[in-house]
């Protein structure tokens, strides 16, 4: 501990925040992906076809029982396959996490729908609501505040789980800091600082959680 | 795109250059295999072990041991997996008095190994203790209650009454944490353990036949984990309590 070198730490702050900012930007698109593909999952999940719901069923699990990194290294190589040409990791990655947190979103989805109470639905009919109508003002609004915590937890895990891109070296902020680790042979520091960001980060998305699931309780 | 498909190389046995097996890539595979169902069990007796008992020490009315509890899970939740990995395999020794660094560093057997297995279990006993708490904390008072008023200490409260209760409602989730740690042993690779998922992309490099390689690691997934939730599905129902409702997997 004795030699615990807080320069370099100071000294590559802004080679380590451009890496933050792939962290960040890459969680962000996932979300955005994931929720709009997990909202169609669970959508299809619900539906009354047996096929469409074994469907979205089979996606679910498959991708739930699959390593995240092994999933990474599938469209690493499969996005360029696809598209017949380079894409960058970038993109590779984000198809990746896209899929994956899909499967994961569409489950907390699924069981949000699921806790409205079947007196609500009934009662929407009663007022000669569409299905549609239904939905959108009296099953989705409730649906929604029962499963905000745990989107906003799973989001987290997803934030904690794009370090994974480690594997293919997208430059992310601990593939930043591994560089800059390696370069200088400051292993101890710069892992330290990783580990403390995003504990830091983590730790305030959770605070909000709290702060949120107090400011909108469910009511039940 | 043009992709020649050889499923041939996953099942080199034998190094036959005219086969077209540079490498007796089968056994790799298997050997693969061994090492992701090596490392996620030995992880989780440790996460299993440690979890109970972090998850007790939340339930617990000593301020400091609920702390304790607290803090643990508070801080291996907030850290990726993988950072954790690096620190205990990269940091760790560092910080340890210097004959202890060194035997960690050298002395060791399968460094690598052990500490792959340290720190998934070390992470996932925060999720098994959440769940542990969760578990204790869904028995109504009265049992507990009742047991003390029959003269239990609160050890044989907790041996005799809260766990054995609180086990059976949890085994849902704890059968999905046990997964999780399935799927995390393939985290082992980044410091080096050959596991299934480091021996399939290893085979990617050596024959550009990385789809094949993918494949036949995610059908073994796909299989233990279908095979672990069948089993659990029947050692629930069997273990369940009359009239108690599980908590059910998420």
């Amino acid at each position: 501990m004795t030699d615990f070198d807080f320069a370099i730490i100071i000294k590559s702050i802004p080679f380590l925040l451009e890496g933050m900012w792939v962290s960040l930007l890459l969680t962000l698109l996932a979300i955005t992906g994931g929720l709009i593909l997990g909202v169609l999952l669970a959508l299809c999940r619900l539906a009354p076809y047996t096929w469409l719901s074994f469907a979205a069923g089979t996606y679910v699990n498959f991708f739930r029982s699959m390593p995240l990194i092994l999933i990474i290294f599938w469209f690493y190589f499969l996005v360029p396959f696809i598209l017949g040409r380079p894409v960058g990791s970038f993109y590779s990655v984000l198809t990746a996490f896209v899929m994956f947190e899909a499967a994961y979103y569409c489950e907390i989805i699924r069981a949000g729908i699921q806790s409205v109470r079947t007196g609500q639905v009934y009662a929407g009919q009663a007022l000669g609501l569409t299905y549609a109508q239904n939905m959108r003002f009296v099953v989705l609004p409730q649906a929604f505040r029962a499963m905000m915590p745990i989107l906003l937890t799973q989001s987290i895990i997803m934030f904690q789980d794009t370090s994974l891109v480690y594997v293919v070296g997208l430059r992310d902020f601990l593939v930043a800091a591994d560089i800059v680790a390696n370069r200088d042979n400051r292993l101890m520091e710069m892992y330290m600082t990783v580990a403390i960001v995003y504990f830091a980060l983590c730790l305030v998305g959770q605070l909000g959680i709290h702060k949120l699931q107090k400011k909108f309780p469910t009511g039940r | 795109m043009n992709y020649n498909w050889d499923w041939g190389v996953l099942f080199c046995t034998v190094e036959d250059a005219a086969a077209g097996c540079s490498q007796p890539f089968f056994q790799w595979i298997v050997s693969g295999f061994g090492w992701t169902i090596a490392v996620a069990a030995a992880a989780w007796v440790i996460a299993f072990s440690l979890g109970s008992l972090i998850g007790v020490m939340r339930t617990l009315e000593n301020p400091i041991l609920r702390g304790i509890g607290t803090g643990y899970v508070t801080i291996f939740r907030n850290i990726p997996l993988l950072v954790q990995m690096f620190l205990w395999y990269f940091v760790m020794p560092e910080l340890l008095p210097k004959e202890a660094g060194m035997w960690v560093k050298r002395g060791m057997p399968m460094p690598e190994y052990w500490t792959a297995v340290f720190c998934l279990g070390t992470y996932t006993a925060s999720r098994v203790g959440e769940q542990v708490r969760a578990g204790i904390q869904s028995i109504t008072q009265g049992q507990r209650y009742a047991a003390m008023a029959i003269g239990l200490r609160p050890t044989q409260v907790y041996r005799y009454i809260l766990l054995p209760v609180g086990y059976r409602i949890i085994i849902p989730p704890l059968t999905s944490d046990f997964l999780g740690i399935f799927k995390n042993s393939s985290l082992a690779l980044t410091i080096g353990v050959l596991e299934l998922t480091a021996q399939t992309r290893q085979i990617e490099e050596y024959t550009f036949q990385g789809f094949e390689a993918f494949t036949a690691a995610t059908l073994l997934y796909i299989l233990v984990t279908a095979i672990v939730m069948a089993v659990m599905r029947v050692v629930e129902s069997r273990v369940a309590i009359p009239g108690m409702i599980s908590l059910g997997a998420k």
